[in-house]
């Protein structure tokens, strides 16, 4: 069953002064367990595409149907608590709270979603152990290299147990090493718990070990899409 | 967890956050100081010149007050001296009977004021007995009188002499007589200093031939604070055979001297409290300003706008209240000194206030208006510089914050 729907979205940017058409015509499903790379040239629409998905940015038209629920139906406020309780986000530049320890940034989403104390303790320390941090629990970020920060920024999105977790060019900013440990680490969180991840990229290594790939060309997919076999 | 998390934000930039707690205690500080040393003055001066002579409140007969005439008395009846004591706040009162005569010495003679009054109750309250120069203060039975001392000058007498008073008494009559100098006083004020003539209230009563009747009842009260309520409980008790007065009606260039002083005081509040504010809304700014990508990431992973502004009110209130915790507790302790070590004045001024009847100190209040109004100002600055963030964060738009 699909969890995520994308019927027929366009996106113009400043449709009344110099329009800029970033998606057109987009039909698009994922399902629960997929781990997808969003790919394609720069400017191609992919920060536009995993915002609509997000529920960051509204299409022009079109509609965005999550877990069954349309996202045009949600006001402000809904759309905020919907994304707290089913989507995960991780940021090109991680964006923890420089002000919180590397659990303190994990369990914030879970004290937003107003889970019980003794809970939000035991996952938030489970999920960084899963993520190799085990030792940085009480470290801030600005202690912790831009790897060990990204693999935070996956356990945070995790702990709010997303429906599906987005991420813009999560390895953009990392260096190689640190890129294939954050992936090896999504991938591992895909098999065993079935994590959906949807991300865009650039990086060849990472569209490498991507299970499905989307080619975005103007707006477009460009066909044939890819889907990889299981290898194991 | 907010306000853990508010916490922390604030001292994200400790050298900003000092820095603005430091300008709010220094210009709290310098505001109570300013306001203290203000009503501290004016309570001075009032103490002063109403407790050197006219008291807080007065009774008179209706009308007296307006033209001062002798026949405009009053007699202490049972009933009259049983409202006024059983009303609230007061003490006790003075009678006192004032006339306006001509004392001559063999050559010279002046228009001067003789006031009757009880000596001890006189003493109790205006402290009459530190006055006395020379000679001894009087007792209700002195056939004599006390002279200040620039009038004892210029008629050129002195303790021991004959003042001879000529005037006229209760309906016409003749009052003449002479009595024996017994004190000569010594008023700080010029206009008493040339103008005074003391004398038991009775001995004034004999000379007036007003027996058992007073001009004015001057009333002590307890608490300064009470004395708008005394005055409306005299007020519908005695009716309007009489009238009462309260110090503001009976001096009314000193209410408007400390009016016109006060109005340029707050001004000043107002300029420094100016700075402050932009002090403030300056930090809070900043402190928006550039977190403005991460207000963006956490609308995205699902704060509520409500929920991120309470989190700014708290960083906010957070600054605001420590600087004022700070700089209560600092001017609480400064006032506090300054108030039982008043600081001397010398010079042109101190002459002028003695001039005045003033004691010459720069007195300090704590009355607690003065940081009850300090703080209502902070958390009103407080209040207002929090509409830019809220502001703000309410239209926040969590893409366009994301992309920087
Ligand atoms: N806020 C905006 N206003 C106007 N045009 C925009 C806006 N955001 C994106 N665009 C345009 O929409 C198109 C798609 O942009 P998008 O950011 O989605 O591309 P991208 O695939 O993420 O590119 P990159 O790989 O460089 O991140 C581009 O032509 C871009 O210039
Ligand atoms: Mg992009």
């Amino acid at each position: 069953m699909s969890i995520i729907k994308l019927i027929n979205i366009d996106k113009t940017y400043n449709p009344d002064t110099i329009p800029v058409h970033a998606l057109s015509d987009l039909n698009l499903e994922f399902k629960q367990g997929e781990f997808t790379a969003i790919v394609g040239p720069s400017g191609c629409g992919k920060t536009t595409l995993l915002n609509i998905i997000g529920g960051l940015d509204q299409p022009t038209s079109g509609k965005v149907i999550i877990d069954g629920t349309d996202l045009s139906t949600l006001d402000r406020g809904q759309l905020i608590d919907f994304r707290l309780q089913n989507i995960g986000f991780v940021f090109q530049d991680y964006s923890l709270l420089p002000v919180l320890t590397a659990r303190e940034n994990t369990e914030f989403i879970m004290q937003l979603q107003k889970q019980p104390k003794k809970k939000i303790k035991e996952r938030v320390v489970t999920l960084l152990r899963e993520v190799g941090l085990e030792d940085k629990l009480n470290v801030y970020p600005t202690k912790l290299s831009g790897g060990q920060q990204q693999r935070v920024a996956v356990a945070r999105a995790l702990a709010s147990k997303p429906k599906f977790v987005l991420a813009d060019e999560p390895t953009a900013n990392l260096d190689s090493h640190s890129t294939s440990d954050l992936l090896d680490i999504m991938l591992k969180l895909n098999r065993e718990e079935n994590i959906t991840f949807i991300f865009s990229t650039h990086d060849q290594r990472v569209i490498d070990k991507a299970r499905r790939i989307i080619m975005l060309e103007d707006g477009k997919i460009a066909k044939p899409e890819l889907v990889k076999q299981e290898v194991i | 967890m907010l306000i853990q998390l508010a916490w922390r934000n604030v001292w994200r930039n400790k050298r900003r956050t000092v820095i603005t707690l430091s300008s709010i205690f220094f210009a709290v500080l310098l505001a109570l100081f300013m306001r203290s040393m203000q009503l501290g003055s004016y309570e001075n001066m009032i103490r002063n010149s109403v407790e050197f002579y006219s008291g807080y409140i007065q009774i008179h007969k209706t009308g007296y007050w307006e033209d001062k005439s002798i026949n405009k008395m009053m007699v202490e009846s049972d009933s009259l001296k049983a409202t006024i004591l059983n009303a609230p706040n007061v003490e006790f009162y003075i009678p006192r009977l004032e006339s306006f005569v001509l004392a001559a010495s063999d050559e010279i003679s002046k228009g001067i004021v003789v006031v009757g009054t009880a000596p001890k109750k006189e003493n109790r309250m205006t402290k009459l007995a530190d006055r006395v120069q020379e000679g001894s203060y009087f007792k209700s039975d002195t056939r004599g009188v006390m002279v200040a001392e620039g009038l004892a000058n210029y008629l050129e007498l002195g303790l021991g002499d004959t003042l001879v008073m000529i005037g006229q008494g209760y309906h016409g009559v003749n009052a003449v007589d002479q009595y024996p100098i017994t004190a000569i006083l010594k008023f700080p004020n010029p206009q008493a200093n040339d103008n005074m003539v003391y004398m038991p209230i009775e001995l004034a009563r004999e000379f007036n031939s007003a027996l058992g009747l007073s001009t004015a009842l001057v009333l002590s009260v307890d608490d300064i604070d009470q004395i708008k309520n005394t005055k409306q409980h005299l007020i519908s008790k005695l009716g309007s055979e009489y009238e009462v007065m309260d110090w503001t009606e009976m001096q009314p260039e000193l209410v408007q001297l400390i009016q016109s002083d006060n109005a340029g005081g707050i001004i000043m509040l107002g300029i420094l409290y100016l700075v402050i504010a932009f002090g403030i809304f300056g930090t809070i700014m900043m402190m928006s300003m550039e977190r403005n990508r991460e207000f963006g990431v956490l609308v995205a992973v699902g704060m509520r706008r409500r929920k991120l502004s309470l989190l700014v009110t708290l960083e906010t209130f957070i600054i605001g209240v420590l600087g004022l915790k700070v700089s209560l507790v600092a001017g609480i302790l400064l006032l506090l000194y300054m108030h039982y070590h008043p600081i001397p004045l010398t010079g042109n001024a101190a002459e002028a206030m003695l001039k005045m009847g003033i004691e010459p100190i720069m007195p300090f209040s704590l009355d607690p208006m003065i940081f009850i109004s300090q703080m209502l100002a902070i958390l009103v600055i407080v209040l207002v510089c929090l509409a830019y963030p809220l502001t703000k964060i309410m239209n926040l738009k969590a893409i366009a914050a994301l992309k920087h």
